[in-house]
């Protein structure tokens, strides 16, 4: 059973947050039984998918063993080839699982949610790097791996911050917000997932016409794609974000509007934002202040360029190995490098004045610019 | 060393404004003065100019979103 993807899986959902809403009224919160409703929901995800359920177990035993013992060593010393070593170690599971489908092998290793589980241990390798991280207990460790309402598909949340959630339990004024915020969010997602996207789903992308091999039918598809896929995933992690609100846990959104977006680097800042905040604070930056340091290449702008590349090709592999995920990849990097280079040029001698009409303008354009790229990821093309 | 002044300068440099230095509690990243380029700028700045490593994990951009607030957190970086 997919969380989130049937009626009956929110009525028992509904049916296992009812002691949690009761306790959280009390300002209670019983560890015990909420890593109850975590087993139950793990369990429900993975029953039918029985080799998928012992690649979950032994992925989870992998990456714990992994960053427990990366952690004491970190407490002695901090090797940089130790450090690559362990994080290609808990990458190495996500890669098999994208790289067998190119070679058309059926897929032993992968189970749903294995990349979103492997963003959360890689954070934590590079934070205990960092020293921004220093002690991690099991319990830690599995409550934030193992937290149920973003098991599937994120969002992504960051260790520290989910860390003081379950810290600190609200106060009865603060967990009736959380209730309320988390019930509105559901019920937001079902408008978004349940009848806006999938009305465009089926009255649009799947007739006829549309799937019919004509430059129209493409041309109305790139739109109906992109306002599906935005409308199903934002369904999606409002259902998450709600569920981890009820739980006490405020998950990081993951959009923001993002056909509102003026460019194209204010769009990464809209979409899929926990993904793309990842990618920019664990690979970007990361890339930009290790070259700035070494001073291997003197232009800052070419750094910055290379990190965009890497950053977006990396974005593209992730979603899979296929062709056309990297073109996806390779098109974002050259809009944000063309992006960027065009607001130096505008700084300097400011042809693009900001006032409303230049605002809406913008926001057009980049519209339509985020369409193409989505059409792009649909596999349609090529 | 005076922090103050050396963050200011550093922030002018890196965000080619100096409304930053008169004004201390502009927001950076919402003004679009300061990316995540001109974030990592800042933080190899601060390590060269004042000796103090602060590592990208442990950069918060609510937390440092203002000149005045990246000083106060850097003159109490224990």
């Amino acid at each position: 059973m997919i969380p989130y993807s049937s009626f009956s899986f929110f009525m028992i959902l509904a049916v296992l947050l009812i002691p949690i809403i009761v306790l959280g009224y009390k300002e209670k919160r019983s560890m015990v039984y909420n890593s109850f409703v975590h087993f139950v929901i793990l369990l429900l995800a993975f029953i039918s998918e029985v080799n998928q359920f012992v690649s979950f177990i032994v992925y989870i035993f992998w990456q714990v063993i992994l960053v427990n013992w990366y952690v004491s060593y970190r407490k002695e010393k901090n090797e940089s080839g130790v450090f690559y070593a362990v994080t290609f170690l808990s990458i190495v599971p996500l890669f098999i699982t994208k790289l067998l489908p190119v070679f058309e092998i059926k897929n032993a290793v992968g189970f749903l949610g294995i990349s979103y589980l492997t963003f959360k241990t890689v954070q934590m390798i590079i934070d205990i790097r960092d020293g921004a991280l220093k002690t991690l207990t099991l319990k830690e460790q599995l409550a934030f791996l193992l937290f149920s309402p973003t098991i599937s598909s994120g969002p992504i949340d960051r260790f520290k911050r989910f860390k003081k959630d379950i810290d600190t339990i609200p106060t009865k004024e603060e967990y009736r917000l959380l209730l309320y915020q988390g019930i509105n969010k559901i019920f937001l997602g079902f408008l978004y997932k349940f009848i806006i996207a999938y009305m465009i789903d089926d009255r649009i992308i799947e007739t006829p016409f549309i799937q019919g091999d004509t430059p129209l039918a493409t041309f109305i598809y790139m739109y109906a794609y992109s306002l599906y896929l935005f409308f199903d995933f934002a369904g999606y992690s409002a259902f998450a974000i709600g569920a981890s609100y009820i739980m006490g846990v405020k998950t990081p959104e993951n959009f923001n509007m993002p056909f509102m977006s003026r460019n194209i680097k204010d769009f990464w800042n809209r979409w899929h934002m926990s993904l793309s905040s990842w990618f920019r604070d664990y690979v970007y930056m990361r890339f930009v202040f290790f070259m700035a340091k070494k001073k291997w290449i003197k232009n800052r702008h070419v750094i910055s360029y290379i990190g965009y590349f890497l950053l977006f090709l990396l974005m593209g592999i992730w979603h899979g190995m296929e062709l056309h995920y990297i073109a996806y990849g390779l098109y974002h990097a050259a809009l944000m490098i063309s992006f960027d280079y065009f607001e130096r040029m505008n700084k300097q001698f400011n042809f693009w004045k900001k006032n409303k009409v230049t605002d809406v303008v913008s926001i057009i354009i980049t519209f339509h610019v985020i369409c193409f790229g989505f059409l792009i990821f649909s596999g349609r093309l090529f | 060393m005076n922090i103050k002044n050396t963050v200011l300068e550093l922030l002018e440099e890196i965000c080619q404004d100096d409304v930053v230095k008169e004004n201390l509690d502009i927001e950076l990243f919402e003004e679009g003065l300061l990316d995540s380029f001109g974030t990592v700028s800042l933080l190899v700045g601060i390590e060269e100019k004042l000796g103090i490593h602060v590592g990208i994990s442990e950069f918060d951009r609510e937390q440092w979103s203002t000149p005045n607030k990246i000083i106060t957190i850097l003159e109490n970086w224990a």
